[in-house]
């Protein structure tokens, strides 16, 4: 509570909270709030602001098959924000699990499992994406798949690394001679006592992975058309943006907006967990 | 010091093997599909198994890698299927024109990033710093692709002074240049320009530095002479992790202005399942990554001396003023 009350007094941080909200409404109210179908043909290349055979406005135009880009927008919010979410939660999933076990038993199974991780973090992230897509196909659950062995390696690491720093404190010892089982002593006495690193990892990451969603989009790798998503409506236009730039434009300032939201929020939660009072 | 130089290198050459192998088992554990790459979507099912044959892919898989490896590191990395030329006279072409693209970037955006940081973290929280600090938030936070639309938008569309592809068809070209740096630059100084803040900013509330102010040094003296040589080793040994950084984003920049680079090449090659090339560029991209992080590394240790990698530290901070 006190975090949040510290959250409102800081502008930026206040701003990423309002797009952040605006977005998780868009996101859920999508159907209701969309003026189209996202997938109907009305007027293709159609300008911002014209009025559609039928009466209706188009307010941000249409695209080249003649689809409603506004709608493809609040559409494309679920796209962008589900599917980062997922892979988010996969890569922390596995992330944390693995740095637990490596951390905490050591030994053996800790030189196997860190060599693992380092193998991975040795490619470039954007060749590890693009190997793993176009080897399995592209496809919402080929993404998770994808991000989770580029950004698991990078969360276990954190995790390994205070596993191996608190099992050696004195309450994990007397946790051990009261007969508590190992996994009882990971999930009560080490997990809790990683939170705050690994929440203020959690924010930048699920930054990071949202623009990952955009640029698979992008490179034509990310979910396979007609879904709407943003990155993929850049890749549709770009060949057509001389003429026609409402294609490119609107999609990029929505995935802007976003992300300069998140990384915002995700700076002053770090400014408040360091204790600094900077606005 | 060379007892750790030749741990790392262990180190670096067991990854590079492993990497080898998951390249291999991804691309060819399943042969049927390599035949299909190679032969075509319209090669009969004869035609497929007589070139496996000839091949050798009916072979056992640890064969198979081991034959592979060997072909690899005598310097036969096979010849590109869309290309059709052998992968090794390809990859150093478009490996250079991504070296050239890189190299700019990151001798613009050094200097920039470095001279942002200390500006913003010798006054921690004066206006400065915090118009600063968010420029370089907002700025990392576009995606790339998002800013080359807005930076040709401005530069190429509505004042006409750049162009907006550089595929570099009739010669090398500056002027096509500037756009895919600028892009390059704008995602990557936030970062750097974070980095060194928060190290100057570190070293301006340390001791030596307040007794530097004490004893009467002006501000701009205990700036140059006192902090900034301290402040200066973290982002150095960043820099270094910069390269691989370049490497995997040139990939959105250089699809989209159509620049011959590594990162198209690469890009193409997966499009058209280019088996041969697409290995070949992963070992290379992935030796790239290992021995930059082994340079970085290096330079930590060569400009703190408080650090040792062979010995446990008996030093103390403070050594180095």
């Amino acid at each position: 509570m006190k975090t949040f009350g510290a959250l409102l007094r800081s502008p930026s941080a206040l701003f990423g909270l309002a797009v952040a909200a605006i977005s998780l409404a868009t996101a859920l109210f999508a159907p209701i709030l969309a003026p189209h179908d996202p997938l109907r043909t009305i007027a293709p290349l159609a300008l911002p602001g014209s009025v559609a055979p039928d009466g209706s406005h188009l307010w941000l135009g249409a695209d080249f098959l003649g689809r409603d880009i506004l709608s493809r927008l609040i559409f494309g919010t679920r796209t962008v924000l589900l599917w980062s979410s997922l892979a988010t939660a996969a890569s922390f999933s596995v992330g944390v699990s693995m740095g637990l076990l490596a951390g905490y038993f050591g030994g053996k199974l800790d030189t196997a499992l860190s060599f693992i991780a380092n193998t991975l973090l040795a490619f470039p992230v954007t060749v590890l994406y693009i190997i793993i897509i176009t080897s399995f196909g592209a496809s919402g659950a080929n993404i998770v798949i994808a991000v989770t062995f580029a950004s698991a390696p990078g969360v276990f690491r954190i995790m390994r690394a205070i596993a191996l720093d608190i099992r050696n404190r004195d309450f994990v010892a007397a946790a051990i001679t009261q007969g508590e089982s190992a996994l009882a002593i990971m999930a009560r006495e080490i997990l809790p006592n990683a939170a705050t690193p690994l929440l203020a990892d959690l924010c930048l990451r699920l930054g990071y992975t949202a623009i990952t969603v955009g640029v698979l989009g992008f490179l034509g790798l990310g979910l396979p058309p007609p879904t709407p998503d943003w990155g993929g409506m850049v890749a549709e236009g770009k060949n057509m943006a001389i003429a026609f730039p409402h294609l490119v434009i609107f999609p990029c300032i929505a995935i802007s907006l976003l992300m300069l939201a998140m990384s915002l929020l995700s700076d002053s939660l770090q400014q408040i967990a360091k204790g600094g009072s900077r606005a | 010091m060379l007892h750790f130089i030749a741990r790392r290198l262990l180190v670096l050459l067991a990854t590079m093997l492993a990497v080898s192998f998951v390249v291999f088992a991804a691309l060819e554990l399943n042969i049927e599909d390599v035949a299909t790459h190679v032969l075509g979507q319209f090669a009969t099912a004869d035609q497929r198994h007589l070139w496996l044959a000839e091949n050798g892919y009916f072979d056992p898989f640890l064969y198979r890698y081991l034959r592979w490896l060997a072909h690899f590191a005598t310097g036969d990395w096979g010849r590109s299927i869309h290309f059709k030329e052998e992968v090794t006279t390809l990859i150093p072409y478009y490996l250079e024109n991504t070296a050239i693209l890189a190299g700019i970037a990151l001798a613009v955006m050094t200097p920039l990033a470095l001279l942002l940081g200390v500006l913003a973290g010798m006054r921690e929280g004066s206006t400065l710093d915090r118009v600063i600090s968010f420029f370089a938030i907002a700025t990392t936070s576009i995606p790339q692709f998002a800013s080359a639309v807005f930076l040709s938008g401005i530069f190429v569309f509505w004042l006409h002074l750049l162009p907006g592809a550089s595929p570099m068809t009739s010669g090398f070209a500056w002027r096509e240049l500037v756009m895919p740096v600028a892009v390059l630059v704008l995602a990557g100084t936030g970062y750097l320009a974070r980095m060194t803040r928060a190290s100057m900013v570190e070293v301006m509330s340390s001791a030596y530095v307040r007794t530097a102010r004490m004893k009467g040094a002006s501000f701009p003296r205990v700036v140059l002479r006192h902090a900034l040589r301290n402040a200066m080793v973290t982002p150095v040994t960043v820099v270094m992790l910069y390269i691989p950084w370049l490497l995997a984003n040139v990939v959105v920049v250089e699809v989209f202005f159509a620049y011959r680079g590594f990162g198209t090449l690469l890009y193409t090659a997966s499009l058209q399942h280019d088996v041969f090339l697409i290995e070949g560029c992963t070992m290379v991209a992935v030796v790239v990554v290992v021995s930059t992080q082994l340079l970085s590394d290096l330079a930590y240790v060569w400009l703190n001396p408080r650090v040792t990698f062979d010995t446990p530290s008996e030093k103390t901070a403070g050594a180095a003023a």
